[in-house]
């Protein structure tokens, strides 16, 4: 069957975005990369090391979490352990994964 | 009508109550069960006809010891749209409804069993971007009830976990039987199924496939792929996903600006969100079942989406969509508070 004109054009211009936009994440990471190379020399390196753990957790929260949805404004850590078992089922976490993201929500 | 009502509210205070009185002996204060959701008004435009619906969609999580996990989530809403056939004013109609009341059993760290009525596990879409504080569009993809059986649900059995991770690859799976339900609340189809991702957490890409086949009636068979790219710098989320079905199939595509993650963005750029979604179906044969339009159809969808503080967003959507049995634009508004907040006060 042979489609209206205006559906094909329609079409060509929609697959053109479509292809623009699934290229932008690459063009938009690399740019934004650079940015944080800019910005990471100025960062003093002992705030760096006292707060790995901390970055390995949000890291991994970033990694799987923020896939889907941004992160609440804030929680009481009386159900950070609640919220991560129901991300643990949900977004089929490892348990070291569920460690170390439970370890970023509640900083020592 | 009443009746009704006043059953459907019991069950889902039942399922409420399930978790606010643990069974499990004492808790950990950070086990405290929560309830979480979103609270929102929605305005839906269609061949200039204007539909209002607020809406309120709860969760509840409650641990019950140290496996179990009792969670749900529920609907409520108003529809107020036009009564039509000349008449001028409004009429509404309510709907209440669970989504999903499932019992999780962690039985060790590669293998969860989930008992209930459940999120159909098949593509993305169901499982990770209905909820309404989520979703960054207020209508589901076209292709959203091939493969989830049209009701989103089952009643059943699940196996699900995450096979092996490592800090390169991740391999997750569910597993799904599914026994045939008409009751209102647990409305659920017979059928059997499952969904596999490879995850790889560096380069954010995730690649899946699902698997589905209906037990009854015409035994159908549907099979999924889906591929999610979200590179870890970068302002741009991409989603996608492809299903077939017997009659027909058909996939979507999204890409999702976060201005958020910019450090150059000012306070306000910060919170625009702007998305795009294509999306097409092709129908091979006819099936009023399936719910897929009954002729191929493009569509195109536009959001332009505000982040406030507070966890407070608006989401605007113009959706056009093209068939040979007519064109037609939907515009959505949409304004939605999330919550998040203990059942008490914890330790």
């Amino acid at each position: 069957m042979r489609m209206p004109a205006q559906s094909l054009r329609f079409r060509i211009i929609m697959a053109v975005a479509i292809g623009l936009l699934t290229t932008l994440p690459a063009v938009s990471a690399r740019q934004e990369a650079s940015k944080d190379k800019n910005s990471a020399a100025n960062h003093n390196e002992a705030a760096k090391n006292s707060s790995s753990e901390q970055s390995d957790g949000e890291k991994k929260f970033k990694q799987n979490c923020s896939r889907c949805h941004e992160a609440p404004e804030g929680f009481t850590p009386s159900i950070s352990g609640t919220v991560l078992r129901h991300m643990r089922v949900r977004a089929s976490l490892s348990k070291q994964d569920e460690q170390d993201i439970l370890r970023f929500l509640n900083p020592r | 009508m009443h009746r009704s009502k006043i059953s459907r509210a019991w069950v889902f205070a039942a399922g409420m109550l399930l978790g606010l009185f643990p069974v499990g002996g004492p808790l950990l204060g950070q086990d405290t069960p929560l309830i979480s959701g979103g609270a929102g008004f929605i305005t839906s435009t269609n061949g200039g006809n204007t539909t209002y619906i607020p809406v309120i969609s709860p969760v509840l999580a409650a641990p019950l010891g140290s496996h179990i996990l009792v969670e749900s989530r529920a609907t409520i809403l108003d529809s107020y749209f036009p009564r039509g056939n000349g008449q001028t004013g409004y009429k509404s109609s309510s709907f209440v409804g669970l989504s999903y009341l499932q019992m999780d059993y962690l039985a060790n760290r590669h293998l969860t069993v989930v008992a209930g009525d459940f999120l159909t596990p098949f593509g993305t879409y169901n499982e990770r971007l209905t909820p309404i504080w989520i979703s960054n569009f207020e209508s589901a993809p076209l292709i959203f009830s091939l493969g989830t059986m049209n009701t989103g649900s089952s009643v059943g059995g699940m196996l699900r976990g995450s096979a092996f991770a490592t800090s390169k690859v991740s391999l997750d799976y569910a597993g799904y039987f599914s026994a045939a339900s008409t009751n209102e609340q647990f409305n659920a189809q017979r059928s059997a199924g499952g969904r596999a991702s490879l995850y790889f957490p560096q380069t954010r890409l995730e690649i899946g496939t699902s698997y589905g086949r209906l037990l009854e009636g015409e035994h159908q068979n549907f099979a999924g792929v889906h591929l999610w790219w979200e590179p870890a710098d970068s302002l741009v989320k991409f989603r996608s996903e492809f299903a077939r079905g017997a009659h027909s199939q058909g996939y979507w595509m999204e890409s999702e600006f976060h201005l958020t993650r910019s450090p150059s963005a000012n306070a306000f750029a910060r919170g625009l969100q702007p998305v795009v979604r294509w999306q097409q179906t092709f129908r091979r044969s006819p099936d009023a079942r399936d719910g897929l339009p009954s002729a191929d159809t493009n569509a195109a969808d536009f959001a332009l989406d505000y982040h406030f503080p507070h966890d407070v967003r608006i989401n605007t959507s113009y959706s056009r969509q093209l068939s040979s049995t007519g064109n037609r634009n939907v515009w959505a508004t949409g304004i939605v508070y999330r919550f998040l907040f203990p059942t008490w006060r914890g330790k």
